[in-house]
């Protein structure tokens, strides 16, 4: 499933709504979900999973080919936890 | 870490702001849009959301673990997993790379 068809489905589902006011919710929640990600925030929806971002410091490196070492730069790195309800029912 | 966590409720007022639903409705399609990602996984699509991320299916194969505690092995059955890729542009913009 891609976003526009996530859209469609949603247009479907909901045929009273404008298309182009469909594509605007979807936009809005990922956008919603990106910026709260880019604060530094955490983005809980029980049932399907949480979004949270997780800090790396810097640290020395090694090129793995080479042996040589590298400075790796502290970084941020967005993650995703799955909630219980849909953890469950993957596996049903 | 700002220590802040965003809900559904959040979700469903930016809707509300964004698009002028009524708040009732605004949640509902929130609610929606997580179902119909939910069903689409569920039944083992992967979905791919442009500029934001993939959500795949991993089968896991069945493996012997160990309760850590009794240090009795245990075997752990085959399984689905949901693994969550963020998309460069949202790990850029994460880094203020952008």
């Amino acid at each position: 499933m891609t976003k526009s068809e996530l859209i469609q489905r949603l247009a479907d589902l909901n045929p009273h709504l404008y298309l182009r006011d469909v594509e605007k919710i979807v936009e809005t929640v990922f956008d919603e979900i990106s910026d709260a990600l880019v604060r530094g925030d955490r983005v809980e929806l029980r049932g399907f999973g949480a979004f949270s971002v997780k800090e790396r410091e810097a640290r020395l490196g090694r090129n793995p080919r080479t042996g040589a070492s590298v400075q790796v730069e502290a970084k941020r790195l967005p993650f995703f936890k799955t909630g219980k309800a849909l953890r469950e029912k993957l596996n049903d | 870490m700002s220590g802040v966590t965003i809900t559904r409720a959040d979700l469903a007022e930016a809707v509300y702001r964004e698009v002028g639903l009524s708040r009732n409705e605004s949640s509902s399609l929130v609610e929606s849009l997580l179902d119909e990602m939910s069903e689409a996984l569920i039944k083992g699509e992967n979905v791919k959301i442009s500029s934001f991320g993939s959500f795949t299916i991993r089968e896991k194969g069945e493996r012997v673990g160990r309760n850590p505690k009794t240090g009795v092995e245990v075997p752990i059955m085959p399984r689905k997993v949901l693994v969550f890729r963020a998309s460069h542009v949202l790990k850029d913009r994460i880094n203020n790379r952008k």
